[in-house]
């Protein structure tokens, strides 16, 4: 190649680009635009009988309409989870029966066959094993209910009017609109929500889209919101209304979510982010008919089976080390239990527990195993007799009495729940997910204050509902 | 009955119906580069996983695609590479997923680019595939959503779309599957030059332009020798894009002078950030 011709190329073109003028890109971009008219003008004919009622026109009118919108939302929201919750309850108990009633008991009795020593038995069928089979039972069906659900509603053409309707709200907080799209998708998956924020061309918009994509419950944290709120905010209503009341519980984590993307979007856009929302045009596509079987196919397979995956691959390791953890005495108490006495004091300050803290230290690879580790680290400290069969055992219990006997005998209360409930809302993103961010943004800082902004908004925030709590109970 | 095939049913294109072997992500030693370009939400995804028999994920929403997706399958004995780009409006624009699909089309050189376009909203969609035949001029249009389209009285003649636009047209309903063995056919015969395409190119600048995009064209040309699209890259330089004016600088451009057999350099994707 001759260089100097390529710059002779160049210099020409720049000086042709004098010569020119301007204005041809407008001539260009129209003469474009007039062909195609021209041809679809040609090719396209009209048939004169359209349809009376127009389904689409009367559909939007109701879903992106100013003042039903809104409602419509919530609406579909809630019944989304009502099903997801109502729905998981029974193929939960069956899976958690087959794994950890009958599996379990069988893998024992084989390891005392064949003279294992205890601490292979120990490791592998109390730690790996229990760890993966209890994250299997308790996220299968709800991912196996929620996902198809959201795919439906994607393949209908929903999303993009939760975007249209929310568009004002994100151009007001100083972002894009186009956020609204990244954060429904991450309501399946922060990782996959960080890529889809690629849709947005602003560099500023965007990393305000990466940054609170972390406030769009995950399905590694649903499974917490959804069991926390059933135990102890459905238990307040009566048998009949708990669903509901779960459900409206979980709603309102999610809008609380939702409200803080806005106002963590708001405070960067107009601080270390700052600018004017850019402008874009957004299709609202058709209404398409869902393909039920198909869409049952691919959100099973494609979505659920690998997120299973990736929760079994994280919880079956994350077990391994909490029964190392509760097994590795120094003096005569446990790692586990050294850590534990040494979170605790400020763990309930904030309203939550050293317990929960050292969970969520333990789970940062993987949300979907907090509650597991929780209640085998609350066992393990409370010293519970006739619970899970020895340190370090993660284990499923068989109906909701047991887990609050468990959550009970570790001084939780209503508060620890609801700040557990917050807490697994706003806090740091998994370890893929800052991955993610990373490769996305390319950038340490940015990496570091997507990881770190929500971990002290969520301590912040247990802080002082934990304060202004202990203040309207009397209880100091 | 069931009778063996004879010479006359190999030669006859209805034979070749379920002679698709998908081959999932398997894209060893492909033969042929095929891309999937088009407006967003005209159900590229779609057609990527009829072609493929992945499950790339699809949804009823613009902007879903934002990487590149690559999967692979037989037809008529030849392997086949499908890439799935992010959806554009146009090429000239400059944002992360339009860059994706710009750069793939123009340095990663499809074989075929299939331009899927929304029969429903063709006027729109016809802008980005006047463009794409700027670049190329081996593609086939894959006429998506003729369902939808009958469904609101509209009804588009493909063969006189073939005939203005230089290139096959295939009225296909990805969706339900319908159009895909013509889809394929088409894709065959534009990939093996059974089908030689004649794309319909811009005309009637300007003089002065006219005069300027030849000068350049001519120059450029010169230097890389075999070029299929050199006035295409003039008017992109006047108009100071600078990608590709780094495409020229260092040679890549060089690397887009077709190679008689073989298949197209692949290029890195852009960076996302």
């Amino acid at each position: 190649m001759n260089a100097t011709t390529t710059e002779d190329i160049l210099s020409k073109a720049n000086t042709l680009r004098w010569e020119v003028g301007e204005g041809f890109h407008d001539t260009l971009m129209e003469s474009i635009y007039t062909d195609a008219a021209r041809i679809a003008d040609v090719v396209v004919a009209r048939s004169g009988d359209t349809p009376a009622f127009n389904w689409d026109r009367a559909l939007d009118r109701a879903l992106t309409s100013r003042w039903t919108g809104f409602p419509m939302m919530l609406l579909l929201l809630a019944v989304v989870f009502w099903l997801t919750i109502a729905g998981a309850n029974v193929p939960s108990a069956m899976l958690a029966t087959l794994f950890l009633d009958t599996i379990h008991p069988a893998l024992k009795s084989f390891a005392a066959m064949t003279g294992m020593p205890w601490w292979l038995d120990g490791f592998l069928f109390d730690g790996v094993y229990l760890a993966a089979a209890w994250v299997v039972s308790v996220m299968l069906p709800p991912m196996a209910i929620f996902f198809p659900l959201f795919t439906l509603l994607e393949d209908f053409g929903y999303l993009p009017r939760v975007a249209f309707n929310l568009d004002s709200l994100f151009r007001k907080a100083g972002a894009h609109g186009k956020q609204a799209l990244s954060m429904s998708m991450g309501y399946g998956c922060n990782a996959a929500g960080v890529i889809a924020t690629r849709i947005i061309d602003s560099p500023r918009e965007r990393l305000i889209a990466i940054i609170t994509n972390n406030f769009a419950l995950c399905n590694g944290r649903w499974p917490t919101q959804i069991l926390i709120a059933s135990l102890f905010i459905g238990a307040m209503a009566p048998a009949g209304l708990a669903g509901l009341l779960s459900a409206s519980a979980v709603v309102a984590v999610a809008l609380f979510g939702i409200a803080l993307t806005f106002i963590t979007s708001w405070f960067l856009s107009r601080t270390v982010l700052k600018g004017e929302a850019s402008s874009f045009s957004l299709e609202l596509p058709p209404y398409r008919p869902p393909r039920i079987l198909q869409t049952l196919y691919t959100s099973l397979i494609d979505r659920t089976i690998i997120v299973l995956w990736r929760a079994v691959v994280f919880a079956a390791p994350a077990g391994a080390v909490i029964w190392l953890l509760a097994n590795i005495h120094i003096g005569d108490l446990s790692l586990a239990e050294h850590t534990v006495q040494w979170l605790n004091p400020f763990g309930l300050l904030i309203g939550l527990n050293g317990v929960i803290l050292l969970a969520y230290i333990i789970a940062i690879p993987a949300n979907e195993i907090i509650i597991p580790t929780i209640l085998m680290l609350t066992v393990m400290s409370t010293n519970l007799a006739g619970i899970g069969e020895g340190a370090g055992v993660m284990f499923e219990l068989d109906d909701s009495l047991a887990y609050m006997s468990v959550f009970t005998a570790g001084g939780w209360t209503l508060l620890t729940a609801v700040n557990l409930m917050l807490f697994s809302l706003v806090h740091n993103p998994c370890s893929t997910t800052i991955y993610t961010i990373y490769k996305e943004t390319g950038s340490v800082k940015w990496t570091a204050v997507s990881a770190l902004l929500p971990i002290v908004m969520g301590l912040t925030l247990c802080f002082f509902v934990a304060q202004i709590w202990r203040l309207l109970a009397g209880t100091g | 009955m069931n009778q063996e095939p004879t010479a006359a049913c190999e030669a006859c294109p209805a034979h070749n119906k379920g002679n698709l072997i998908r081959l999932g992500v398997n894209m060893e030693g492909s033969d042929f580069v095929v891309a999937l370009a088009g407006n967003p939400n005209t159900g590229k995804s779609t057609v990527f996983n009829a072609l493929t028999g992945l499950h790339q994920h699809t949804g009823n929403w613009p902007g879903k695609t934002v990487t590149r997706a690559e999967g692979g399958f037989i037809y008529n004995t030849k392997r086949y590479k499908v890439v799935d780009l992010p959806g554009t409006y146009s090429l000239l624009s400059t944002s992360t997923d339009e860059d994706v699909a710009r750069n793939f089309i123009l340095f990663g050189q499809p074989d075929v680019t299939v331009i899927v376009v929304d029969a429903t909203r063709l006027e729109r969609n016809l802008n980005l595939v006047l463009q794409v035949l700027e670049i190329t001029d081996r593609a086939v249009v894959c006429m998506n959503l003729v369902d939808e389209a009958k469904r609101h009285g509209l009804r588009v003649d493909e063969r006189l779309l073939a005939k203005e636009l230089g290139v096959p047209v295939v009225p296909a309903a990805a969706r339900q599957g319908v159009g895909i063995q013509n889809l394929l056919q088409a894709i065959n015969d534009v990939a093996t030059g059974v089908f030689i395409c004649k794309p319909h190119r811009m005309r009637a600048h300007a003089p002065g332009l006219e005069r300027a995009i030849t000068q350049l064209a001519g120059q450029i040309e010169k230097n890389f020798p075999g070029l299929g699209n050199a006035r295409w890259v003039a008017l992109r330089l006047l108009e100071g894009d600078e990608r590709i004016g780094e495409a020229v600088e260092n040679g890549e451009l060089a690397g887009l002078v077709r190679q008689n057999d073989g298949v197209g350099t692949m290029v890195e994707e852009g960076n996302a950030a």
